[in-house]
């Protein structure tokens, strides 16, 4: 299957921005079942600076702003071939150790709520038990948009009961880490069945399991990853795994305003 | 015209009261690495048997650099004591003002944290140098290589393939659990593999030939400019003092810093490479030193405010435009140096250098991430580690320490808790600390508790009676004790360790102190020639 | 050499330059008040607006009297155009472009600050005034000897040069904005003893009483006061030297850079509109309207500077 992508991440500011730099991670990994057939980022208002991988190898553009700009925007568009491996990502690779994906984050620390989540997790094996912890969460938090705030841990998100698919992350992967599992945060493209325009890129969690390498969980949608998730980047959590963050200089305020169409072609 | 008699207590009888109060503990100091939690540790194998040796030392009356327990004059310090007693007490106090204020004037003063400008302090200066003969310093010379280039290797390996982890010779949760791990180094290599640019190791002395690591410096060392300015006012106060003594100059160290930085440039760089040194500002307790070492060098002092990236590269604002740099020496601290990818808080770093330098465009000096090899929980570990990396047995000894992880040493900790110093592992600044002599009983059944609760939570070590060098006082010579951080430098072309280093003294009598926050003070420290 | 280097010069110099002015300022206040009888509140008061610090003064201290406008003047930490604060901010900016200074340079500058320090670090007495007084301008003298004997003629000399300048014509121009009205032909007309005493005052707070005697010859005019502070071309405190030197050294920058910025055409206009008529012209004109747009040009000129040599971005 061929997913058709075109994302556009506007943002707007109230006064020209003296200076800015912009970390930018929305080039499709290369997976398993997940070929990139033609990948293109332009920037608007911006200058492309550097390029590398990162530590999670996430491809990462830095942009810094053009001088005085007040209207910056990011498009990411192309074609990405998808065929099914059932959620499943393989095995571990890059020098980052799995041991770090057992480290807790300031997202991620797993409190009194998670623990209590992982005590009543049942199952005869890690898979079966991240199956059993992927529905638990998904009924611990309601899916509720305009909510919840981006700053939020998983702590957070489970006393309020309700979060977006950034909360349903970070609580599976609180938990899977204090079951001792390397857990990762994965953001990338999701296409909702029968719609090609998007609300919203996606996020979903990877729980690496012996035997099988990393496996990817959609609490948010109560399924493992299928072909019509395109895995964008991967850290720790939101913060190392997110599309853009920047630094910019000045008093502006910021507007973002993001749109996203995934198509599937034949 | 009164002549200086050589010591105010020559006898070793007159120094064993004294040396009691002695056996205190190492109190740490130089406020350079904030951010680090200091102190000493541990030793693994055969932990015991040399800790029992250490303590026949203790017993043992403290050691002078000068003088021996006899009075007599050591070998290093004769022709300085034949020149010292021809000398008049009265000229000598008034080069020791004249040395003050020739400090006062180059400005060579450190701030004080949260206070005015007009706390700018002067460090202390004694004019009696240290002497360390060509013999002494070979092998500490040998000794510091060999820790730095263990230091570099260890570093490399533990942001690549870990394999002293998987060797198990090092505890991964040593490494999982410590804050001083930067991930975003995972996979960098920095510009000819270079990680630690500058190292200073801190030394302490109990005898002829025992030296002991105290700790190592691989983020960024300061005091160099001290060593520098030191030797200065020596040569301009008692020029005829070198002439009788061939003492190996220091001079040349910003030249060899310069070269060794510019060594290390990112590939690709064509022509002479462009350095700058990066400090925190005017108000950073060790400005003076970063204006120094750029004004030696030739170089630009640059704030993160002057710099942005450009073209793909770090560029520094001139009054013609930007121009890129090829190696920043920085003077901050990693948490600071870039709030896009750290301490988004910071107002000292340049967002957007992280990227530069994993995209290959930029040295930074010392490299981020090499605080993992000089932390506390690390320490303990360098004698495996430096055999691991470089089959051979360390030349320098770390401070004895006790794991108190490991049972044999909790029970031997147990047994000898009023003579030993108990530290949290990550803990810093002396809190949760047990200075064992001097705990009352009450404090030790308390520690006690404590240790058996969560043994892996300290570590031990003995006190150490640290050697003296007589410094100058109103009354005459005075032995006061001492450390020594001699100065390494490291880029593909070979590692140079400076001869001398900082000689930190502390200026009140019995005090360990020689943190200059707390009145300590500074020598010109001499090697000789052969 | 980087835009903050440059700008840390170019405020170095103006800081040193202001105090040294400041301090003539007071010495030509106190000889005033030694020479005349009364409280000469209204003498300080002129004193304390030329140095533009008498709004602070007042909301301080409310009543002008000499012993509270001297200290403040002199050394309040409070008046952060003392002459105390000022040095003090001018060792700082020393400090910033410490690599760009000769040791002689730094230390001049340092020990200047170390030894008001000392001198100004209690309250200066009647007595001591003078001595402390003789003791800025000399460490002053120092400074400028120090930069002069040991600088290269470069880039750094230049923006030095341009600091002291700007100021130094800034200062002339406030004088003469405060003192204007004197030297009217309304005011000239009176030829009382008063108008003596005031056209003395406006010569000392320049040290132009000797200079003008050689210049001008011994017969003191408004007219010719006005005549030596704006247009004499030998005085090197007149408005048409500082010009000059400034016009020059931002010459020097732009042979060196090879770039001609706004800034030059600023200076080039500036001395064009201002400096090639005769003292008449500037009398017809209104000497206060003529003073008030010199000090808006300088002002422009110093932001212009700023700008184009990238001082702060």
């Amino acid at each position: 299957m061929r997913l058709l992508i075109k994302h556009t991440t506007r943002y707007d500011y109230s006064a020209p921005v003296p200076y800015g730099v912009q970390q930018i991670r929305l080039s499709p990994k290369p997976t398993r079942g997940q070929v990139v057939r033609d990948w293109k980022i332009t920037v608007e208002g911006g200058q492309q600076q550097v390029v590398f991988d990162d530590h999670h190898r996430n491809h990462v553009i830095l942009f810094s702003f053009e001088p005085e700009v007040t209207q910056l925007v990011v498009r990411a568009e192309g074609i990405v071939e998808m065929s099914d491996t059932a959620g499943v990502v393989g095995v571990h690779q890059g020098l980052a150790p799995l041991w770090l994906f057992q480290k807790p984050t300031e997202h991620t620390r797993a409190g009194k709520g998670c623990r209590e989540l992982v005590r009543m997790v049942e199952g005869d094996s890690d898979l079966e038990k991240l199956h059993d912890l992927s529905t638990r969460v998904h009924g611990a938090i309601a899916y509720e948009t305009g909510k919840s705030e981006i700053a939020w841990s998983a702590e957070d998100a489970l006393a309020a009961g309700h979060g977006v698919c950034q909360d349903h992350a970070h609580v599976f992967i609180a938990c899977a880490r204090a079951m001792g599992l390397p857990a990762r945060y994965v953001s990338g493209y999701l296409r909702m069945d029968g719609q090609d325009e998007q609300s919203a890129t996606h996020a979903w969690a990877e729980a690496h399991v012996d035997g099988l390498g990393w496996v990817g969980f959609d609490v948010s949608n109560a399924i493992s990853p299928d072909t019509r998730y395109v895995r964008v980047a991967t850290g720790l959590d939101y913060t190392e795994a997110a599309p853009i963050v920047g630094h910019r200089y000045g008093l502006a305020e910021e507007r973002m305003d993001v749109s996203l169409r995934v198509t599937q072609q034949q | 015209m009164s002549r200086l008699r050589p010591m105010e207590t020559p006898s070793a009888a007159s120094l064993v009261p004294e040396n009691r109060a002695k056996r205190l503990i190492l109190v740490h100091f130089m406020g350079a690495k904030a951010a680090k939690p200091r102190g000493f540790i541990l030793w693994s194998e055969n932990s015991i048997a040399r800790a029992v040796t250490q303590r026949k030392h203790q017993i043992m009356d403290m050691f002078d650099e000068m003088h021996g327990h006899d009075g007599a004059v050591r070998r290093p310090y004769k022709t300085f004591d034949g020149w010292l007693s021809q000398e008049d007490a009265g000229r000598l106090r008034a080069k020791q003002r004249e040395a003050e204020d020739l400090f006062r004037l180059t400005g060579i003063t450190f701030n004080v944290y949260g206070r005015s400008e007009a706390e700018e302090r002067l460090i202390p200066f004694d004019i009696i140098p240290r002497i360390i003969d060509g013999r002494e310093w070979q092998r500490l010379e040998r000794g510091i290589e060999q820790r730095v280039r263990a230091i570099n290797a260890f570093l490399h390996d533990i942001y690549h393939r870990q394999e002293i982890l998987r060797a198990g010779r090092v505890p991964r949760e040593m490494i999982a659990n410590n804050e001083a791990f930067l991930p975003q180094m995972i996979g960098v290599m920095p510009p000819g593999g270079i990680y630690t640019h500058i190292t200073g190791i801190d030394l302490v002395r109990t005898g002829p030939d025992e030296f002991f690591v105290l700790e190592d410096n691989a983020r960024t060392p300061s005091g160099v400019s001290y060593m520098l300015e030191n030797r200065e006012t020596m040569l301009r106060m008692f020029p005829e003092l070198f002439s009788k003594t061939r003492v190996r100059p220091v001079s040349d160290y910003p030249r060899n810093l310069r070269r060794s930085l510019a060594a290390s440039a990112p590939e690709g760089c064509d022509g002479t490479p462009t350095v700058a040194v990066l400090t925190p500002g005017i108000f950073n307790s060790a400005y003076y030193e970063h204006a120094f070492l750029a004004d030696k060098m030739g170089v630009e002092l640059v704030e993160g405010h002057d710099l942005r990236v450009v073209e793909g590269r770090v560029a520094m604002r001139t009054t013609r435009g930007y121009r890129p740099i090829d190696v920043l020496y920085r003077r901050v601290d990693d948490d600071f140096l870039d709030p896009l990818n750290f301490n988004p808080e910071s107002a000292l770093g340049v967002p957007g250098i992280m990227d530069v330098y994993r995209a290959g465009g930029i040295t930074i000096a010392n490299a981020p991430g090499t605080g993992i090899s000089d932390d506390k929980a690390i320490y303990s570990y360098m004698p495996e580690i430096v055999e691991f990396y470089t089959g051979e047995r360390p030349i320098l000894q770390n401070v004895p320490t006790w794991r108190c992880s490991e049972k044999e040493s909790l029970d031997y900790v147990l047994a000898n808790l009023s003579d030993l110093v108990v530290k949290e592992v990550h803990g810093s600044g002396g809190y949760g600390m047990l200075i064992g002599p001097a705990a009352s009983k009450k404090e030790l059944k308390e520690f006690e508790r404590k240790l058996r609760a969560r043994p892996s939570n300290y570590i031990a070590q003995p006190t150490l009676s640290l050697s003296t060098v007589p410094v100058f006082t109103k009354a005459g010579l005075a032995p006061r004790h001492v450390d020594l951080r001699p100065f390494v430098l490291m880029s593909k072309d070979g590692i140079q360790v400076t001869p001398g280093g900082l000689t930190r003294v502390a200026m009140k009598k019995g005090s360990l102190v020689v943190n200059s926050s707390q009145g300590g003070g500074t020598k010109d420290t001499w090697v000789l020639e052969d | 050499m980087l835009g903050k280097t440059a700008g840390g010069l170019f405020w170095m110099a103006r800081l040193l330059e202001r105090s040294e002015n400041t301090a003539r300022m007071i010495e030509t206040g106190q000889r005033i008040a030694l020479t005349r009888a009364g409280s000469g509140a209204d003498d300080w008061m002129s004193v304390l607006q030329a140095g533009a610090m008498s709004q602070g003064y007042v909301e301080k201290h409310g009543e002008v009297t000499a012993d509270l406008a001297i200290d403040w003047m002199l050394r309040d930490p409070d008046n952060p155009a003392s002459v105390l604060s000022v040095v003090g901010q001018a060792r700082q900016n020393a400090r910033l472009v410490r690599t760009a200074l000769t040791h002689e340079a730094w230390e001049a500058v340092n020990s200047c600050w170390m030894m008001l320090q000392d001198a100004m670090a209690r309250k200066v007495r009647d007595r001591d005034l003078p001595k402390v007084l003789a003791l800025v301008r000399e460490r002053s003298a120092l400074v400028r000897g120090a930069i002069h004997g040991t600088m290269l003629r470069n880039e750094i000399y230049d923006f030095v040069r341009i600091g002291t300048f700007i100021e130094r014509a800034d200062n002339t121009a406030r004088i003469l904005d405060v003192k204007y009205y004197v030297l009217l032909p309304s005011a000239a007309a009176v030829g009382s003893r008063l108008d003596n005493v005031q056209w003395d005052t406006i010569l000392r707070s320049v040290s132009a009483e000797g200079g003008y005697r050689m210049a001008i010859g011994p017969d003191v005019t408004p007219r010719g006061i006005a005549q030596f502070l704006i247009l004499d071309k030998c005085m090197p405190r007149s408005l048409n030297f500082c010009c000059g030197k400034l016009r020059d050294n931002l010459r020097y920058l732009a042979s060196d850079y090879d770039l001609r910025l706004p800034c030059h055409q600023v200076v080039d206009t500036m001395c064009r509109r201002f400096l090639s008529h005769d003292i008449n012209a500037i009398f017809d004109y209104g000497l206060h309207e003529y003073v008030q747009e010199v000090l808006q040009n300088l002002s422009a000129l110093s932001n212009q500077i700023e700008i184009d040599y990238r001082f702060y971005g």
